[in-house]
């Protein structure tokens, strides 16, 4: 059918703050949705509260709401915009709930907005668990038997029928949320509890666990006539049991025989047909490693994490091809965007092995529990490319910025000091390191059966972690010849990895593969195995004959910014983008070096190359000596971007941007005190210490409290306010072990306001976008304060004064493109804390505000243009009359035992934006879609900590606010009614129990005294 | 241990020894771009001394497993691959990949780019190639080597009750083939390509299926008159090869594709109904699309991509043939349906009867 002409305005609804579970794969479903959409000539209104993401851009839709995801604020623009359709299977599970409470509130129909991709019938029939199993009844596909129960009584009497192990899946939430594995009475008690509170229906679906079966997941496409394809089948490396999230995953499937595979995917075309899906619909299947018996284990009728990482894996655009066919195009009529010269109509064919590997936050939250159920907890992923799967995991390991140590040695440290039987045991447990303890339970002996006991991974997976370490062995113990580092690198060893093992050089390692015909070459992925001719500018390196990737020559290298993980989430994404789109603007051809498969960035048409590979050294410097750019941007990638600076520089390579110096400057204590003292720049005393006397005298020598942190950090990491002696002692035991004999640093801590400017500069002038005012004090990380935008209490001296130090600082040390810099003001006196050289978390924000593309403006400077060249008057960005606030959205539900209170260590996964005439009205915006609580309408208690209680300035501004404020005892009935609850401390277990109690009966909850005090104040709430 | 693989036009590919060591071959080099299915692929007879390339880089993984086979033995000449599985450990297998070759006196070579050669296949088109222990003199290389018509013995599964009686002329028969008919209940004889209709006709066939094989369809000029006194009594469905020579009885002309369709991911669209469908395909000639309007047929399916002729039909008889392999085995069961069509067609003319 060609594409609808009844149809014309288009809604879109966005999946909103990144939380587990829900991350930036929908950023980038999103944006290229509304292309595809706006390219087919249709006009696209989204609506999405996160400032922080490439959908909210300007360009990419014709009108962009950022509002809150709720219904009253949906229906007002509907009723404004008068759509003639919604398209809500590109919004993740959020924009799905909303489509269905927006069709039951009835405004769909009365203004006759018509629901497309997916049926109302069609979400019911995948999500509710009793349709969905009468339907799979119907079709006679197989189920695990199960039952939806909505007490714990029933739930636990079928659990005696089914028999021990059960799964409980609640209905209805983010990333299998609340559920989990129940192995006796005492655990169903505890998770069925929990997942009927966090059920909006409270609801459960109680099931025979079918741990340990082969997990296979197949991303589907149908269109209108029913046509459908199978994008890719996957395969779990973890078998079931594991959510699919957080497993590790390989495509195409790997140990299914092929009437294996067909029975799957008939299986899985059976239920997409039934259920009439028009667009990209994911199915899961568990297969039986021991029988033909298989089961279905779920079906996402939408766009989801996995069809990101498919279009990835395959090079098919699902979210693109599933937009076109929502307006009514078939899949024949849609061109293949990789090949140019075929159709959507077919099932990609793939020549090489992917491997993706989720990321998670426990490097971070090292308290919390590291478990993996059927409750995701990764923040982000990363995925690598490679023929072989030794290669492609290999490569993974590499991307994943967790663990020197590990990622280069595959066994941990604190393995080796354990017994066979102690690993053996350990590995029962599936946890985010697993994979590393099966590479040491393999170098201690273990056999691929034994571990396949303990753990019922796949004894094919297993004999090629084998092969790894066999590797290591060789390479450890033979002769170092060329066959054998050829063979090393088949198997993803890079440099570091064998000069880990083996003393030898750069230089040594070159001449022996020089000596092969076979050698790092570049492989283009092109949907269809080289079947026809592609010109995707798409590629991943391995090892082989044919190079295919041929320099493009006036060429410039953004490094991006790899897994998404707490403190370097989608912001560096979105800025990474926007360098490229600023690059190409320029007339040079733009290249992106990036493993995160979630992202904008690794789309392949976004930049002029897109090289998916590791961002570690040697793979970086592979693309750089075959592309020989004219240099290289490290300012938008975070962290992971600016740490290769060093390296980077040592191999003769060009920095494009501040300098190496410049960064040093910032990032290096001393360099950065000296420049503070030589401009006269007021920042809070402190030193550095490598051991624990030292720290302690120079506490004394400064006063307490003083704030402790390791000198090269990220979002804050291992970052504290220790009060007195003893806190500071029970803090340095762990922090000097973890610092690898690095210095802690130790600052005076002053109480202040704290704010943030990102800068612009050509190295001579600066601009400031604005300052950001942060509403908690200093002491909690920027990334986790709620800002306002233009600042409410600061007065003019202060701004200027703040205006003033950047200028100085941008200017010292020739920061050309953009700089974070963050202050205190106290008492008239404004103290830089830290200086970020580079890009920050809080550009997207700025931007979208500003209206202006600050990291493209930062990328021309970079590329030699002036601040006068593009209009920018140094000094302060004039403030608008509006008031903006970005909140921070917490994802504390999802990793239980995590700490929660507020701290200098950053725990905040995405943000939101309110927008509004007054404070008010904006942090009134804000608080919907980050503390999820309506300022307006708050009733019952407010439930606080003991702790809390105990601070008199707490409690009785909450009386004085209009609160009743009740403190918490743990044997307390739990409040009907509750406004909020605020737990600043997560040290005892009331408090702790506290939060866990809120956050499953989906209470507000606030763990820091300044928010509270900073919001509820009468000026703000009704 | 080495191996050399030597193309027609002169490039020399060197991998791994593996499957028999120490065999030698020539034969026409094709690639595959089917994921899954090596087993099934391997034991299709229209293989037949055929060099197959995988373009999946990781062949063998799930050994080899009984009642897979397409045919009684491995009918490829050789094999290509990057990356021969060495150990499998799915509960079916019975052996490894590389220990059947051996087994079966296939020779096989690994660690090969095996992207790089498909794209010279898919630049210069199928070629002969050899595979060697030793590099070979360029001019002797590839010594020019004519399919034979091949003749296979009846596998007749009759009994009592069943109605509808097959009647398959096997060019290089497929096992799913055979096995789909039997699974509808169907009685199935198989007869060589040298009966005649006289032959057939005493069988007191229902219906004729002419069967896939391997070759140049031209080659079995002799067989045509027979399906042309054939469909004048009899339904009859062809595939892949049987329908190329159900074209070129009715008076159409059949050409060599570059590099051929071998996959199982090739959309076919039907042109009667709009239905599309992921396809088993492998084949290296194909109808040709103009000849077709000199002749009674009609084309009824088309390749989504390249547009070549997919499926024939004879108005106003039950005679219909597809290029592609309904019966999958590797690959997808989309287009499993054809068989309950032939059915439908056996019926109906019986009816008329």
């Amino acid at each position: 059918m060609p594409k609808r002409t009844d149809i014309n305005k288009i809604v879109i609804i966005g999946s909103g703050p990144i939380v587990i579970g829900q991350a930036a794969e929908f950023d980038y479903a999103g944006s290229q949705a509304c292309l595809s959409l706006r390219e087919e000539g249709y006009e696209v209104i989204l609506v999405n509260s996160n400032p922080a993401t490439i959908m909210t851009d300007d360009e990419i839709a014709d009108k962009v709401y950022l509002e809150p995801l709720t219904v009253p604020s949906l229906k007002k623009i509907l009723i404004k915009e008068h759509p003639d359709a919604i398209l809500p299977t590109l919004g993740g599970q959020t924009g799905l709930n909303l489509a269905v409470e927006l069709s039951k509130d009835g405004i769909l129909d009365k203004l006759n907005i018509e629901l497309l991709g997916t049926s109302l019938k069609t979400i019911n029939q995948a999500e509710d668990r009793e349709q969905f199993k009468d339907l799979m009844e119907e079709l006679h596909q197989p189920i695990p038997a199960s039952k939806t129960v909505y007490d714990l009584e029933t739930g636990i009497k079928f659990a005696h029928q089914i028999a021990y192990p059960v799964i409980i899946r609640p209905a209805y939430t983010l990333g299998g949320t609340g559920g989990g594995i129940a192995h006796n009475d005492a655990e169903m008690t505890t998770i069925l509890n929990r997942g009927l509170t966090m059920s909006p229906s409270t609801e459960c679906l109680v099931e025979k666990s079918i741990a340990g079966y082969k997990e296979i997941e197949f991303e589907v496409m149908r269109d209108h006539h029913g046509s459908s394809i199978i994008v890719t089948g996957m395969e779990n490396f973890d078998p079931v049991g594991v959510h699919t999230g957080d497993s590790i995953v390989f495509a195409p499937t790997q140990t299914l025989t092929d009437k294996e595979y067909q029975r799957l995917r008939d299986a899985s075309l059976t239920i997409v047909n039934a259920l009439k899906i028009e667009g990209g619909c994911n199915v899961q299947l568990a297969q039986d490693p021991f029988s033909e018996n298989y089961y279905v284990i779920e079906v996402n009728p939408r766009v989801s994490r996995s069809s990101a990482l498919a279009s990835k894996a395959t090079g098919y655009p699902i979210a693109k091809i599933a937009a076109k066919i929502a307006v009514g195009l078939n899949l024949d009529e849609i061109i293949n965007p990789i090949t140019q010269t075929t159709f959507a109509m077919f099932e990609p064919a793939l020549d090489y092995v992917v491997a993706k590997i989720p990321r998670f936050a426990f490097d971070k939250f090292t308290n919390a529990d590291r478990k993996l159920g059927t409750q995701m907890k990764a923040t982000g992923e990363v995925m690598a490319i490679g023929s072989t799967i030794e290669e492609s995991l290999l490569k993974a390991v590499q991307s994943l910025e967790l663990d020197k140590q590990a990622q280069v040695d595959l066994i941990p440290e604190y393995t080796k000091g354990m017994s066979l039987g102690d690993l053996l045991e350990k590995i029962k447990t599936p946890t985010d390191y697993r994979l590393f303890e099966l590479f040491a339970a393999i170098g201690k002996g273990a056999t691929i059966q034994q571990i396949n006991r303990a753990t019922q991974i796949d004894m094919y997976f297993l004999s090629k972690l084998e092969a790894i370490i066999k590797m290591q062995q060789k390479l450890s113990d033979g002769l170092l010849c060329a066959d054998l580092v050829l063979d090393a690198r088949k198997l993803g060893f890079n440099n570091t990895m064998i000069e880990a093992i083996r003393s030898t050089t750069d230089h040594e390692l070159e001449k022996l593969s020089n000596m092969e015909d076979q050698h790092l070459v570049y492989k283009m992925v092109d949907t269809c195995a080289a079947e026809f001719e592609s010109t995707t500018p798409y590629y991943y390196s391995t090892i082989g004959h044919e190079n295919e990737s041929k320099p493009l020559g006036n060429s410039i290298v953004v490094i991006g910014a790899g897994p998404i993980r707490i403190g370097q989430g989608v912001e560096f994404d979105y800025a990474t983008v926007h360098c490229v789109k600023a690059i190409q603007t320029a007339g040079y051809n733009a290249i992106i070096i990036n493993n995160n498969p979630e992202t904008v960035s690794t789309d392949f048409s976004i930049s002029d190359k897109l090289y998916f590979e590791p961002l570690d050294i040697d793979s970086v410097m592979n693309v750089i000596n075959l592309e020989k750019p004219i240099g290289v941007i490290v300012e938008f990638g975070g962290q992971t971007a600016i740490n290769l600076t060093e390296a980077l520089t040592e191999h003769g390579v060009s920095i494009l941007g501040t300098s190496l110096h410049g960064i040093e400057q910032t990032e290096n204590r001393h360099e950065f005190e000296n420049l503070l003292i030589d401009q006269d720049i007021d920042h809070p005393k402190g030193d550095t210490a490598t051991t624990i006397a030292e720290a302690q005298e120079i506490a004394h020598r400064l006063g307490f409290p003083v704030l402790v942190r390791p000198s090269f950090v990220l979002g804050g990491k291992g970052m504290a306010v220790v009060h007195d002696e003893d806190e500071l002692n029970e803090y340095l035991v762990p922090a000097l072990k973890a610092s690898h004999g690095e210095p802690l640093l130790i600052d005076q801590y002053i109480h202040g306001i704290e704010c943030e400017v990102d800068i612009l500069s050509d190295g001579q002038q600066v601009f400031v976008p604005g300052i950001m005012e942060h509403l908690e004090g200093s002491g909690i990380h920027s990334g986790d304060s709620i800002a306002m935008y233009p600042p409410q209490h600061l007065s003019a001296d202060t701004k200027d004064q703040i205006v003033a130090i950047a200028t100085k600082i941008g200017e010292q040390v020739h920061a050309v493109g953009m700089m974070n810099i963050q202050f205190i003001a106290a008492n008239d006196t404004v103290y830089v804390i830290e200086v970020n050289p580079r890009a920050s978390r809080t550009v997207p924000f700025m931007s979208k505000i500003t209206k202006r593309h600050l990291a493209q403006l930062a990328t021309q400077l970079i590329l030699g243009k002036s601040l006068e060249d593009l209009g920018l008057i140094p000094g302060l960005n004039p403030e608008p009359a509006k008031v903006y606030v970005k909140a921070p959205v917490f994802s504390f539900a999802k990793l239980p035992g995590a700490p929660t209170a507020l701290s200098p260590e950053m725990k905040s996964t995405g943000e939101d934006i309110g927008s509004g005439d007054t404070l008010q009205a904006a942090m009134h915006n804000a608080l919907f879609d980050s503390y999820h609580i309506d300022t307006n309408d708050l009733n019952g208690v407010v439930l606080i900590s003991e702790f809390d209680a105990n601070d008199d300035h707490v409690a009785s501004k909450l009386k004085s606010a209009g609160f009743e404020v009740q403190a918490y005892q743990p044997d307390m009935d739990w409040p009907e009614k509750i406004a909020f609850v605020l737990s600043s401390e997560d040290e005892t277990d009331d408090e702790k129990q506290l939060v866990a109690n809120a956050l499953s009966h989906q209470v507000p909850v606030f763990t820091a005294q300044d928010t509270v005090l900073g919001i509820f104040q009468p000026q703000l709430i009704k | 241990m080495k191996k050399y693989l030597t193309l027609e036009n002169g490039d020399v590919f060197v991998g791994t020894a593996c499957g028999d060591l120490g065999g030698e071959i020539n034969g026409e080099l094709v690639f595959t771009t089917s994921m899954t299915g090596y087993q099934e692929t391997l034991t299709d007879p229209s293989y037949q001394n055929q060099i197959i390339t995988f373009t999946y880089p990781l062949i063998g993984n799930y050994g080899i497993s009984l009642g897979t086979n397409q045919s009684n033995k491995v009918e490829a000449a050789a094999v290509v691959v990057k990356e021969m599985t060495e150990q499998a450990f799915h509960y079916q297998s019975v052996i490894s990949l590389d220990a059947y070759l051996k087994q079966s006196k296939i020779p096989a070579i690994s660690g090969i780019d095996t992207r790089q050669l498909t794209k010279i296949i898919r630049q210069y088109g199928t070629m002969k190639a050899s595979l060697t222990n030793f590099p070979v003199d360029k001019k002797k290389s590839a010594s020019d080597h004519q399919a034979s018509i091949i003749k296979m013995a009846s596998l007749s599964a009759s009994s009592d009750k069943k109605i509808d009686h097959v009647v398959l002329v096997d060019f290089g028969v497929k096992a799913n083939i055979v096995k789909s008919l039997q699974r509808k209940e169907i009685d199935v004889t198989v007869v060589t390509p040298e009966s005649t209709y006289e032959d057939i006709a005493k069988l007191h066939p229902t219906g004729i299926l002419l069967s896939n094989g391997p070759g140049d369809p031209t080659a079995y000029s002799d067989f045509l008159p027979v399906i042309k006194k054939l469909q004048e009594a009899f339904p009859i469905f062809g595939i892949c090869l049987g329908h190329q020579l159900l074209a070129l009885a009715n008076g159409a002309k059949t050409y060599k594709m570059t590099f051929g369709h071998r996959g199982i991911n090739h959309p076919v669209k039907n042109l009667e109904n709009g239905d599309i469908f992921i396809t088993s395909q492998n084949h290296g000639y194909a109808v040709d699309a103009d000849s077709i309007k000199e002749t009674p047929l009609k084309v009824t399916a088309l390749e989504v991509n390249d547009k070549t002729v997919e499926g024939l039909r004879y108005p106003g008889r039950p005679i219909f043939s597809v290029q592609y392999h309904p019966e999958a085995a590797p690959g997808p069961h989309d287009a499993a349906k054809l068989f309950d069509h032939f059915i439908d067609l056996m019926h109906a003319t019986e009816e008329v009867h």
